[in-house]
């Protein structure tokens, strides 16, 4: 990528789809609240954060204008999560595979 | 971008005054500044330095008590970290040669720029500040609890190195910026010398780890403050969690210290040797690839912390592997080096005076990622003679080889050859002199940070510190050097003594303020000797 | 290479871009870059929590009794709106309807205002419970047991670190947030000095994009704290 010459126009989205979005993600809200209620066990976790990544989705992707950017920014955000990840994962390998060991004194 | 300048006008006679300097929004000029407050804070830690060898030059007190000693080699550690080698190569040479070697007229953001220099001086006084206040006597590292017992001068020094990580946080941000959108025509991703190469891998590093140790020292801070618990084992936490968020941020630091000073021997190498690189692309995706894998190992510097073993022999292997980007760097520089016209001129020995003490400190890594070894040499002087050779004899001897190299550029005269060789001789030998002897020591089993030592370490403690002295001197000599060429008059050594390639050395010395007269049109790579 | 930097807005692109949509674009990777570092600045708090809950899952389960979902749901609604806001200030501002946009813009700084007022109800409730951070914690253990449904003895000695968590957590979150107001109304006052308008607005949508990454981090934050035990 070298020095930037064009003069496309930005695409950004229209007022409809902000408010599309914007409501979806009130739905998504009243969906989270409601599956809260509701006892999945392990998958608890799962259900709540991944409603709330679909709608770090639509927030990134449209108010953001990810979607309508170059695709760098895109790879920007994702290393900050990707490198989040990796800390996560050593730590827990760490603490997952700690073998206690109890003083016999 | 067409500037008219007036004849014998550049960078430096720009604008003239003080003020000038301080509000200034030129990458050089900005470079300039922090090459002063880097050589000061580096004088300091220098100092600190010399003290603790001459404390032990003896066993038992020799010029001050165990509590001062605690303290002075916490200070000598967290400025060299936080204010010398982090910020320094980056800081001074990245600004001021990054924007030039690809072309550009400055940074992408320059009243960034300038606003992280000031990050960095109001860290740095913070954390002098903690003096005041008691100081801090935890090692540079600040592992708890020890670190949490309530001291105001750890606070202090833990916010000092907070506003200090938003210099570097902001300076990588910037370069990133940079070159992702200011190379000039033509200059695309595998024509950017090499040196640029480093500055975006540690540009990377620093944008990407530093947040991390950012949220750690605050935590820590507020451990101190209102003992919140996170890393107090008394109150349920975890000291090792403190351990992992601290080294996940300084294990890509030490990468951030070194894959500069890999840019800058890559550069003296071509220079010096006149040909074209070895293996260019292999080591423009080294860069990248230890910048990348230096996130997956830092748990090596927790092997005995209580860390599982599976999560050590994990992060053993790993480390093994960024072993292999390094070595690939060194055998394209001796490649580069075969069969070549080779010029001693100072800044090559400098350059070469590296490629033989990194070599070592990189090697002597590896024994310490093995994790059997590393239960024996963990926190003894082996440890300290390793990350010594890494970041004196690797970066300090990249920093002074590249501030000869690019001395006539900046400044339009030459260091004085006699000087600088001198000052090779006094830090190469000096060098080895001081922490060679510290492997064995450390090997015998003497412990790092501690005050005192068994009797029978005393011999190879006492030739450590005449090697401790024989670098001192050898950096006066670099000093004196670099003001005796500032000071007295040089006739100008035109835009390029050295004969050098990169884009920088086509312009006149000092260069002027908009870098260009007109934008390069760049057709061709970095190193076209032959 | 054009000599003119000059936009129709009346803006000068600075001299090391080739034209105003260059530094537009330059300027839009500096701020995510920047949000990158905020990413990871948060993200290892979050690490922290997910760490210490797989450790003391009890603490978790017994402080988190103590946040009202119905707060944090009204925090949640209000902060998503403020996004739509934000969002449409931007867009207004490039279809030069400037006063539309200053008004969005006003509503978004309410929005975190309001906020903010929620935040201070949901801690001085805590407060008053002595549910404070770190050493000063000073709840009562058999109010705390009756409230979250528990025997006495079974309140972890670490239950304080849970409401670290939650101080820190939405702590940093209620900073980010009022700097983000602050960086709202110096755009809403260069919007009023005639500083931007649909050919320059860079400013206004970089402080957009730091805005979002605050509704983004509470986003994550609200299931974290309030739904999930």
């Amino acid at each position: 990528m070298g020095s930037h010459g064009k003069d496309t126009a930005h695409f950004h989205p229209s007022f409809a789809t902000y408010i599309k979005v914007f409501s979806t993600l009130i739905v998504l809200t009243v969906i989270t609240v409601a599956a809260s209620r509701i006892d999945f066990g392990a998958m608890n976790a799962i259900v709540a954060f991944g409603i709330a990544t679909v709608k770090a989705l639509l927030v990134a992707g449209i108010f953001m204008h990810l979607k309508y950017d170059d695709k760098m920014n895109r790879y920007i955000i994702g290393s900050a999560f990707f490198f989040l990840v990796v800390l996560y994962f050593f730590c827990y390998l760490d603490n997952f595979t700690r073998i206690v060991q109890h003083s016999t004194l | 971008m067409a500037h008219e300048h007036k004849a014998g006008e550049n960078y430096l006679n720009h604008e003239k005054g003080l003020w000038s300097w301080l509000t200034s929004l030129d990458h050089k000029r900005i470079g300039v500044m922090y090459f002063i407050t880097v050589m000061i804070f580096f004088l300091i830690g220098g100092i600190f330095a010399m003290l603790i060898r001459t404390e032990l030059l003896t066993t038992g007190q020799t010029i001050m008590t165990a509590e001062h000693y605690t303290q002075v080699m916490t200070y000598h550690g967290a400025v060299m970290v936080f204010l010398v080698i982090i910020p320094g190569i980056p800081a001074f040479m990245g600004n001021f040669f990054m924007p030039m070697q690809i072309g550009a007229a400055d940074v992408a953001f320059p009243r960034l720029n300038l606003l992280s220099w000031y990050c960095l001086l109001l860290g740095a006084t913070v954390a002098f500040c903690s003096l005041l206040v008691g100081g801090a006597d935890t090692g540079w590292t600040f592992y708890t609890p020890y670190s949490i017992s309530m001291k105001p001068g750890v606070v202090l020094l833990v916010v000092g190195a907070f506003i200090g990580g938003f210099s570097s946080i902001l300076t990588g941000l910037n370069f990133v910026a940079t070159i992702h959108k200011l190379r000039a025509p033509g200059m695309t991703m595998n024509r950017i010398p090499l040196f640029v190469w480093a500055i975006y891998s540690t540009a990377i590093l620093q944008v990407l780890a530093t947040p991390v140790l950012a949220i750690t020292l605050l935590l820590l801070a507020m451990e101190n403050v209102f003992q919140i618990g996170f890393f107090d084992p008394a109150l349920g936490g975890d000291p090792v969690l403190f351990q992992h968020f601290f080294w996940f941020y300084s294990h890509p630091a030490v990468y951030i210290m070194i894959l500069p000073a890999f840019g800058v021997i890559s550069e003296l190498i071509a220079a010096f040797s006149r040909k074209t690189i070895f293996g260019y692309t292999a080591i423009a995706y080294s860069s990248v690839a230890i910048a990348a894998v230096s996130f997956f190992v830092w748990g090596h510097h927790m092997f005995v912390s209580g860390q599982s073993e599976i999560a050590g022999i994990v992060f053993s292997a790993i480390t093994m592997l960024v072993g292999v980007p390094t070595a690939i760097k060194v055998f394209n520089w001796v490649a580069t080096l075969h069969k070549s016209s080779i010029n001693l001129a100072s800044p090559m020995l400098f350059a070469l005076g590296f490629m033989f003490l990194f070599t070592i400190g990189g090697v002597t890594g590896i024994f310490l990622a093995t994790t059997a070894l590393d239960v024996h040499f963990h926190d003894t002087y082996f440890v300290v003679a390793h990350f010594h050779y890494v970041m004196v004899g690797g970066t300090l001897m990249a920093v002074v080889g590249g501030l000869y190299y690019w001395f006539p550029k900046m400044f339009a005269k030459m260091i004085n050859e006699t000087l600088g060789r001198i000052s090779f001789f006094f830090i190469f030998v000096g060098f080895n002199v001081t922490f060679f002897p510290q492997f064995v020591l450390g090997s015998k089993g003497m412990p790092r940070r501690y005050f005192d030592y068994l009797p029978e370490f005393q011999p190879l403690n006492q030739i450590s510190t005449i090697g401790a002295y024989m670098i001192g001197i050898g950096f006066i000599v670099s000093l004196i050097a670099v003001v005796k060429a500032l000071v007295e008059k040089q006739p100008n050594p035109g835009p390029n003594p050295w004969g050098a390639k990169t884009l920088e050395w086509t312009t006149q010395s000092p260069p002027i303020h908009t870098n260009f007269e007109k934008q390069p049109i760049v057709t061709a790579g970095p190193y076209e000797y032959r | 290479m054009s000599t003119a930097n000059h936009g129709a807005s009346g803006h000068h692109h600075a001299h090391h871009f080739e034209n105003a949509e260059h530094e537009y674009d330059t300027g839009k990777q500096g701020v995510w870059l920047f949000l990158a570092t905020e990413v990871l600045m948060f993200g290892g708090l979050f690490v922290g929590y997910l760490y210490f809950h797989h450790l003391y899952p009890d603490i978790f389960k017994i402080g988190s009794k103590f946040t009202d979902w119905r707060m944090g749901a009204a925090n949640t609604v209000v902060l998503l709106t403020s996004s739509l806001t934000m969002a449409l200030g931007i867009y207004y501002t490039q279809q030069g309807k400037l006063s539309a946009a200053f008004n969005n813009l006003l509503v978004t700084v309410l929005c975190g205002a309001g906020f903010m007022g929620i935040k201070y109800f949901e801690y001085s409730h805590k407060i008053h419970l002595g549910l404070k951070p770190g050493s000063w914690f000073s709840g009562n253990v058999a109010e705390i047991a009756q409230h979250a449904g528990v025997a006495a003895e079974a309140v972890p000695y670490n239950l304080p670190l849970y409401f670290s968590f939650y101080y820190m957590m939405t702590g940093l979150h209620g900073i980010h947030v009022l700097i983000g107001m602050g960086a709202i109304i110096w755009v809403m006052i260069r919007l009023k000095k005639g500083h931007f308008g649909p050919n320059h607005f860079t400013a206004m949508e970089g402080v957009g994009l730091f805005w979002h990454l605050v509704d983004l981090v509470w986003i994550y934050l609200f299931p974290l704290l309030y739904l999930v035990t």
